[in-house]
């Protein structure tokens, strides 16, 4: 039958994957092309196989074919037909599976493009992103594997699943099937693991790069970097758009008001963007100044073992938390893999210390090459804080004993201080100069967005005297704003009055000149936008919790919410709805209705609650339906928050996305990328000789 | 040029030293992150195998000491000779509530037999707690577990849970989830035939 | 209006508003006090259970905090924090009485005693030691200067301005 196909497949792409992994090895180390070749070939292989067994999968639930063991588990008849081809990735086995298809896939584009200058790095770049592949496949194959039927052993209880029919059972298909856990039925869970999944794996690439350029010693030059710069930028901004995706779901489907509960498995999944921010940041150092290669290494190297780490701790339930999926046997195979690639990775890096010297000096501690080193120290402070958390309950309970919860409050205070001053460098680093900022130079370009910044913080200070500690968060997102729109300003203003344009003509053009730089800003702008959203849910957030008669009404702030009635209905999906209705006022005015409601899945028997939202760009005005008396539907429960500026969060995605756009288009031109270093001695030994012919 | 040429060759001479002087410095770096690091991956290989471990099931019984809801108290040591039982639920547990009058049941059948039932109340409010004894008319001991002490070294994966400790003191198994007839009885009738120096046995 | 009587109006205006303000006033007063004489035991309202729900976590489920978690045992420890509230408990004894009952992993923050501690150092002595590092980084880099400090002899004299229109145009193509 066609899912038989899908499991052949899946077994011959593991078995190129293999073969890709040593061919190229052999192929490297002796230098027989022939060998490398081969390895070529067997990689771009993988792609249409796994292709082939996502695309049986798909298929498979599609038509609802519940002999397989996985769609019986995460769909079900009520499910839309949309809904269950996005449950390929809904459980363990499917998701595992999805995941190698995109790494197969990103290795497939890699190998296809042009290798002249890099030829000599090829074999290793094989080895090591195939190496992945084939442990992810691996784990598909042996212990996760979507295929597995179910059979039924006559008189049996229960049913049990195998790939292959045991001695003595009979295949069995059940009528209708689990379903997806009704959580996951949101659009941002849709997109989030297809995001975040191309974000983690996109980030192999570099890593295979920065891991063959250690191998074949050619680290020394910088090429590699340059090769993989706009995959290391594709990859962070699926990823940061992943996990914005990741705190929609949780903020809409949830219940709790917030987006972020610095969960274990979010941590897992945050750790990586930090060091893969900081990575994107300190390569372009390392391109114009020749520095920081060894930081570079670390942080690629910190970026992969994350991201494995990260999988290990969703997936295996070795730190409790709320996102782990069932507990399964991949425990064991992600921990080896981590110690193998974590150790190995290391001890290359030290075997190659010496290759990785700087090509240039510091002038100056006060320049945009110090301004990198610190950056590249508080992402690591902070992600060494968020590891440290994360990992802490575990030690606690080996060392004492004791079982220990580190929570929200923990993160926010340690992590808090150190974003602070991150996004301050952010605002403030563009305008250093390299090598060496005068003081002077910088004084009068941070002199203006400082004083308008000071005077917005003052103005807002004596509105909100009752949140003292909110108006340092809002001076700095001030202040960075200001400080990115006078670099604009500088810029539009230089290109307008040497060259007589009209300013808004500059503006574009500025664009298409200099792609990188000011698509940079646009993401740092969209960075504050999210600084200021979390500044303002933060310390401004108000709640409420009220039990309501029909007609009763609760306010809060300059709100109030009359409770109309109760409605019950049967829903879409297999579930039945209970719905109130809230009329929201504003002082007298009315607004509009709210309907949060309460959807009950009948088949999982699970709860979901659905808030009632009314968004504007000042605030969100957030209701949640409790629960309602007994069979009385007389009188129900609210709780009810008032989140401000929380959509400059997602606004702040989109000019993200906007940005990185901006910055990774493909330009024009190619031109060569030169970088400048202005020497002045030598420029004048330069200028002192006459024309030799030298 | 030549100054260039002049100067880069004085410029290499330096860094080389430098480089080979850096060898000692980053031989205890070497050191120190080997170490870090390997001590991590000990302690998520740890976490691991007691993420994977279930409910202590074989050994001696780890002993503790329980003060019930009434004032009465036990300790697990003092009850060598006879069999224990010990239950661990909590209110708010649907399944509990299903095996809860089997086991009131069963405790009234074997109390004068030579067996001890114990139920420790996991993670639980004072007040719900006795409402569930009175509705299911408990009289075996009941207490909260405080601190959640005895639940974490038994390791329960759940509640509720039961565990079957023999007249020896030793663990003879575990039952994860509801425990229905005759399970119980099965088990206590296999425990209380066995001999124990200085215990009439049981006919 | 006339000099006079807008001035006894504005003397009755004022009257009238003080009188108000009194009586607001005490009526506000006899209020408060009926309310402390009556010996019904006040009911803590949803909110003030909350915000000291907020600070534990559900001794149960994974990660969840006890405001917000669903589950009947949270809905049960929700009404112990309302009874201990309305019996009169003040904060720390309601959150010492969870640490006692159910362990310390109760706690959204974790303590800052005991072995505990060391969650909350090690992050600090992370970031000095990163600011060290950083410094020994930058003055490693500035060392090397020296060695390229060749002098070479200059006659010519290049003027500054040329220099500094150099500067500025790479420092635009940058």
């Amino acid at each position: 039958m066609i899912a038989d196909f899908g499991l052949v497949t899946l077994l011959l792409a593991f078995m190129f994957s293999v073969y890709a992994t040593f061919a190229s090895l052999y192929g490297g180390w002796k230098d027989r092309p022939a060998w490398v070749e081969s390895a070529r070939n067997a990689t771009l292989l993988v792609f249409p196989l796994l292709s082939g067994s996502v695309m049986i999968i798909v298929y498979s639930l599609y038509k609802m074919d519940f002999s397989l063991a996985y769609i019986a588990d995460v769909s079900s008849r009520a499910m839309s037909p949309f809904l269950r081809v996005t449950a390929l990735w809904g459980g363990q086995q499917g998701s595992v599976l999805f995941w190698s298809w995109i790494m197969a896939g990103f290795v497939a584009l890699v190998l296809v493009r042009k290798w002249e200058g890099d030829r000599e790095l090829m074999p290793y770049v094989i080895m090591v992103s195939m190496l992945t592949t084939a442990f992810f496949v691996g784990v598909v194959v042996f212990i996760t594997n979507p295929f597995v039927r179910l059979w039924h052993y006559p008189g049996a209880a229960e049913l049990t699943t195998a790939l292959f029919q045991p001695a003595g059972a009979m295949p069995y298909t059940p009528d209708d099937g689990q379903g997806l856990n009704p959580l996951l039925r949101h659009f941002g869970m849709i997109g989030h693991p297809p995001t975040t999944y191309i974000g983690f794996t996109g980030f192999v690439i570099p890593y295979a790069f920065a891991m063959a350029a250690l191998i074949t010693g050619r680290s020394r030059g910088d090429e590699w970097m340059r090769t993989t710069r706009r995959w290391t930028l594709v990859a962070w901004i699926f990823l940061t758009v992943g996990l914005i995706l990741g705190g929609r779901w949780a903020y809409d489907v949830l219940g709790w008001g917030g987006f972020w509960g610095w969960d274990p498995v979010e941590n897992a999944m945050f750790m990586p963007w930090l060091t893969g921010t900081a990575f994107l940041h300190s390569v372009m150092m390392t391109e114009k100044r020749g520095m920081l290669k060894k930081w570079n290494m670390v942080l690629i190297i910190l970026t992969y073992s994350l991201t494995i780490f990260g999988t290990f701790i969703t997936r295996t339930g070795v730190i409790s938390s709320v996102h782990a999926f069932a507990k399964s046997a991949l425990g064991p195979a992600f921990f080896v893999f981590i110690g193998l690639t974590f150790l190995g990775s290391l001890s290359l890096l030290f075997s190659r210390w010496g290759t990785l010297k700087s090509e240039h000096q510091l002038q100056n501690f006060i320049s945009r090459e110090a301004a990198f080193v610190l950056q590249n120290m508080l992402f690591l402070a902070i992600t060494f804080a968020v590891f440290w958390g994360t990992v802490f309950p575990l030690i606690s309970e080996l060392v004492t004993g004791t079982k220990i919860t580190v929570g929200q409050p923990y993160f926010i205070k340690v992590t808090g201080p150190l974003f602070f001053v991150l996004v301050l460098l952010m605002g403030v680093a563009p305008l250093f100069a390299w090598r060496k900022q005068a003081a002077r130079n910088l004084g009068r370009a941070i002199l203006y967005p400082f004083i308008g910044s000071l005077a917005i913080a003052a103005g807002w200070g004596y509105l909100h005297r009752m949140h003292p500690a909110s108006i340092p968060g809002l001076w700095l997102v001030s202040f960075v704003i200001l400080a990115i729109l006078t670099e604009y300003w500088k810029g539009v203003q230089a290109r307008s009055s040497s060259r007589g344009e009209n300013p808004f003509i500059s503006l574009v053009k500025l664009f298409s000149r200099n792609q990188r730089r000011y698509g940079g800003y646009i993401i740092h702008l969209g960075v504050v936008m999210i600084a200021l959203g979390i500044i303002g849910d933060g310390f401004f957030k108000q709640e409420t919790q009220g039990t309501l008669a029909v007609g009763e009404s609760l306010s809060i702030g300059d709100y109030s919410f009359r409770f109309e009635g109760l409605r019950g209905y049967p829903g879409s999906d297999g579930r039945d709805v209970v719905e109130a209705q809230l009329k929201l006022f504003k002082g007298n005015r009315f607004i509009r209705d709210l309907r949060p409601r309460r959807d009950f899945f009948i088949v999982q028997e699970q709860p979901v609650t659905v808030p009632g939202v009314y968004s504007t760009s000042g605030e969100d005005v957030y209701t949640l339906l409790l629960g309602w008396e007994g069979g009385s539907q007389d009188a129900a429960t609210f709780r009810i928050y008032i989140n401000p500026l929380i959509n400059w969060v997602w606004a702040g995605g989109v000019a993200l996305i906007l940005g990185t756009l901006v910055a990774a288009w493909p330009a024009k031109k190619e031109r060569q990328e030169v970088t400048y270093v202005l020497r002045p001695d030598v420029l004048r030994g330069v200028l002192a000789q006459p024309e030799t012919g030298n | 040029m030549r100054e260039t040429q002049l100067e880069s060759k004085q410029s290499v001479q330096p860094m080389l030293e430098a480089e080979q002087s850096s060898q000692p410095r980053s031989q205890i770096g070497y050191y120190v992150t080997f170490a870090l690091v390997l001590s991590m991956l000990g302690l998520l290989a740890w976490g691991l195998k007691k993420a994977q471990a279930g409910p202590v099931q074989n050994g001696l019984a780890p002993d503790f000491t329980l003060r019930g809801f009434d004032g009465r108290t036990a300790t697990l040591s003092e009850l060598r000779g006879q069999v224990v039982i010990i239950n661990f639920w909590a209110s708010w547990c649907p399944p509990c509530r299903e095996e809860a009058a089997y086991l009131e049941r069963t405790w009234r059948k074997y109390q004068d037999r030579g067996v001890v039932f114990i139920g420790v109340d996991y993670a639980d409010t004072d007040k719900e707690a006795l409402a569930y004894i009175a509705e299911f008319d408990i009289t075996y001991l009941n207490g909260p577990d405080i601190g959640t002490r005895i639940s974490q070294t038994y390791n329960i994966q759940g509640v509720p849970e039961t565990f079957f400790v023999d007249k020896k003191g030793q663990l003879r198994g575990v039952h994860i989830g509801p425990l229905y007839p005759p399970q119980l009885d099965e088990k206590i009738d296999e425990l209380l035939a066995e001999s124990y120096p200085g215990v009439a046995h049981d006919r | 209006m006339r000099p006079e009587i807008s001035r006894a109006v504005s003397f009755i205006h004022i009257f009238l508003v003080t009188i108000t303000a009194l009586s607001l006033a005490f009526s506000l007063v006899t209020t408060q006090t009926g309310l402390a004489q009556s010996d019904t035991p006040r009911r803590p309202s949803a909110d003030e259970v909350n915000a000291i729900a907020k600070k534990l976590y559900c001794p149960v489920c994974p990660n969840t905090p006890l405001d917000v978690c669903e589950t009947k045992a949270c809905e049960d420890w929700r009404a112990q924090i309302r009874d201990q509230l309305a019996a009169g408990w003040s904060e720390e004894q309601i959150l010492n009485y969870f640490v006692e009952q159910y362990g310390e992993r109760v706690l959204a923050e974790p303590m800052r005693s005991g072995f505990t501690s060391f969650v909350w150092i090690l992050p600090l002595i992370g970031v000095v030691l990163g600011l060290v590092i950083v410094y020994q980084v930058l003055k490693g880099w500035q060392g090397k200067r020296d060695l390229e400090a060749v002098q070479i002899p200059v006659e010519d004299q290049i003027p500054a301005e040329t220099l500094a229109r150099i500067e500025k145009e790479l420092r635009e193509i940058d």
